[in-house]
């Protein structure tokens, strides 16, 4: 009878996973593979390629764009995601606080990060004009510049605008998140710290820190995983320029796999992004291990 | 999570007014003003005609003489109502049958516990990790193998890699919340599992499935990257996409019909949005939790 039961329940739980399933194997396991098998062969669009081994590898090695875009990936994604970590911790504090309306505040921050990228990027694209733009403007009226700023036009600049872009959208995400964490911390540490005589530095160290770190780790390595792929802000606003000096991996694999026909070394930037992106995931979940024994948590 | 209680205020009254409008209301202010910013500067620029846009004279932040003409140009001189169209029946379709596959695959690795569900339910939260910008290389493959290529069907299907596993995952939260007693009562009176589901589970988790849904429709209305790549006749194109690709022509950027353009197609999910924020803020912090 239990046995049946069991074989039934086997049954049932796979009839039930069947949708999800097939979806998900044919549409990402698969290509996945596929992915990873297109890295190693010399597919172009419209003709199915041949096994060149490590060919796609050792040409990008060499690709002086494509070194380029794996330095500014990383530092977009390290300076983004610093930014976007203190930037938003410090919101989700200033939240946390007994304020008027705080519902309106919270349901209004998470507007960035609701609309569609693509359609703030050209926000953005207009507000960084090299002849119109609305910062160049106010900062002339105020006598601080007295040449509009070519924000997209010169490297170090495109890198620092895009930069702030991706922030603005990533910081309501980790402010919202890091929040909900915040409300569950009992409002009787803060008591009996400040009793003890702590500093709202002390409280906030030792006190807010700790117990907030399990949901930080998790925030931040989904914030690392989709700043590290991040395609739509830079595809709108620069499309990889000035001079490539703001493409990503991403978008430089769709540069050479879609306009540029080259499927295979496409399919070999973006299977190259993976070690960095498990390096990430693997790094934020010990850090989080390590933690819970930290707080007496069970082992 | 549910702790925020009148008593969070704790010492809060040991801070004078004045001094809470410098450390909390001007920093919040400043936060607000730039997040906010963006958004009035597309809509003002959406309303301006183009003398105006194109002059550093006056102040431009406000507009003299607004004008339609930007928001008519774009709805009668450009294929923008049927990229809006598809991005409706797109985001729609996907997220409903992605809704479809989630509650049954949530309800079968948590509540079924098949042999091999916890495997199943770790490939599910693996699967939410992998980027879309990995995947679209060989989908693209994929897609045009199977004659999908510059359909609806490209993305209908497509769509539900990423919006399964969210929403599976999230489900999994809710369905473990349903106390399991209730299962045993319908069973024993005889209920099928497929009756549990309906009758029971489902309306029970009606929260979870408003917030999977919300968030999924945000997720497939704001996606760029597939539709980029899978689609490429406008008659198909979505408004992230069209906008993107359809309305930057040349050198001169008609900043006026673009920003136009970007509020019509944020309005639709902020809309959607402003209605939902408590079940979209329960989405968004319950698939960050392990």
């Amino acid at each position: 009878m239990l046995q049946k039961l069991q074989d039934n329940r086997n049954a049932l739980g796979l009839l039930f996973m069947l949708p999800a399933a097939v979806l998900l194997v044919l549409f990402l396991t698969y290509p996945l593979g596929l992915g990873t098998w297109l890295g190693f062969t010399d597919a172009k669009i419209g003709r199915t390629g041949e096994w060149i081994g490590l060919d796609n590898y050792q040409f990008l090695w060499n690709d002086s764009v494509t070194r380029l875009a794996l330095f500014n990936t990383i530092f977009y994604t390290v300076v983004a995601s610093i930014l976007k970590f203190v930037l938003g911790l410090y919101l989700a504090i200033l939240l946390n606080r007994n304020i008027r309306v705080k519902t309106f505040f919270r349901a209004v921050i998470l507007l960035p990060y609701i609309v569609p990228t693509a359609l703030s990027a050209i926000a953005f694209w207009w507000i960084y004009d090299a002849q119109f733009s609305i910062i160049s403007w106010v900062l002339t009226k105020m006598g601080l510049i007295h040449n509009y700023i070519d924000f997209l036009g010169v490297p170090w600049n495109a890198r620092l605008s895009t930069i702030a872009a991706n922030v603005w959208r990533g910081v309501p995400f980790v402010a919202i998140t890091l929040l909900a964490g915040l409300q569950t911390i009992s409002p009787s540490y803060y008591e009996a710290s400040a009793i003890d005589g702590a500093t709202p530095w002390q409280q906030f160290r030792h006190v807010t820190l700790p117990l907030l770190t399990p949901i930080i780790a998790v925030v931040m390595t989904f914030s690392v995983l989709f700043t590290f792929t991040d395609f739509q802000l830079i595809y709108v606003i620069t499309r990889g320029g000035p001079l490539n000096a703001t493409h990503l991996m991403a978008t430089l694999s769709f540069q050479r796999a879609i306009p540029g026909g080259a499927l295979g070394e496409g399919a070999a930037i973006s299977i190259a992004m993976v070690p960095f992106l498990l390096a990430a995931i693997l790094f934020s979940y010990f850090g989080l291990q390590r933690r819970k024994w930290q707080q007496g948590g069970a082992d | 999570m549910a702790a925020a209680t009148p008593d969070a205020v704790g010492m809060e009254y040991l801070e004078s007014v004045p001094r809470k409008l410098v450390t909390v209301y001007l920093p919040l202010g400043i936060f607000v003003f730039v997040l906010l910013f963006p958004f009035y500067w597309m809509a003002i620029t959406s309303f301006k005609p183009n003398e105006e846009l194109l002059s550093r004279e006056g102040n431009p932040f406000w507009v003299i003489k607004p004008t339609l003409a930007h928001f008519h140009k774009l709805l009668f001189e450009t294929a923008y109502p049927e990229w809006l169209w598809n991005t409706v029946i797109v985001s729609v379709v996907a997220t409903f049958a992605s809704l479809v596959a989630a509650v049954l695959a949530a309800y079968a690795i948590e509540r079924l516990r098949f042999s091999g569900s916890k495997q199943v339910g770790l490939s599910i939260f693996l699967a939410y990790l992998v980027p879309p910008s990995i995947l679209f290389i060989p989908l693209a493959a994929i897609v045009f193998k199977l004659g999908l290529f510059d359909t609806r069907w490209a993305l209908i299907l497509t769509y539900p890699t990423f919006l399964i596993p969210f929403s599976t995952w999230l489900l999994m939260g809710y369905f473990r919340s349903i106390p399991y007693e209730l299962e045993e009562c319908a069973l024993i009176d005889g209920a099928t599992r497929w009756q549990i589901l309906v009758k029971i589970v489902l309306p029970l988790a009606v929260p979870g499935l408003i917030s999977a849904g919300i968030f999924a429709f945000t997720l497939s209305w704001n996606e760029f990257i597939y539709a980029l790549t899978f689609v490429s006749s406008s008659e198909v194109k979505t408004v992230p996409v069209g906008v993107v690709t359809e309305l930057v022509e040349g050198d001169v950027y008609h900043w006026g019909s673009l920003m136009a353009g970007a509020l019509l197609g944020s309005l639709p999910v902020a809309f959607v949005y402003s209605f939902f924020v408590e079940y979209y803020v329960s989405g968004l912090t319950g698939s960050v939790k392990e």
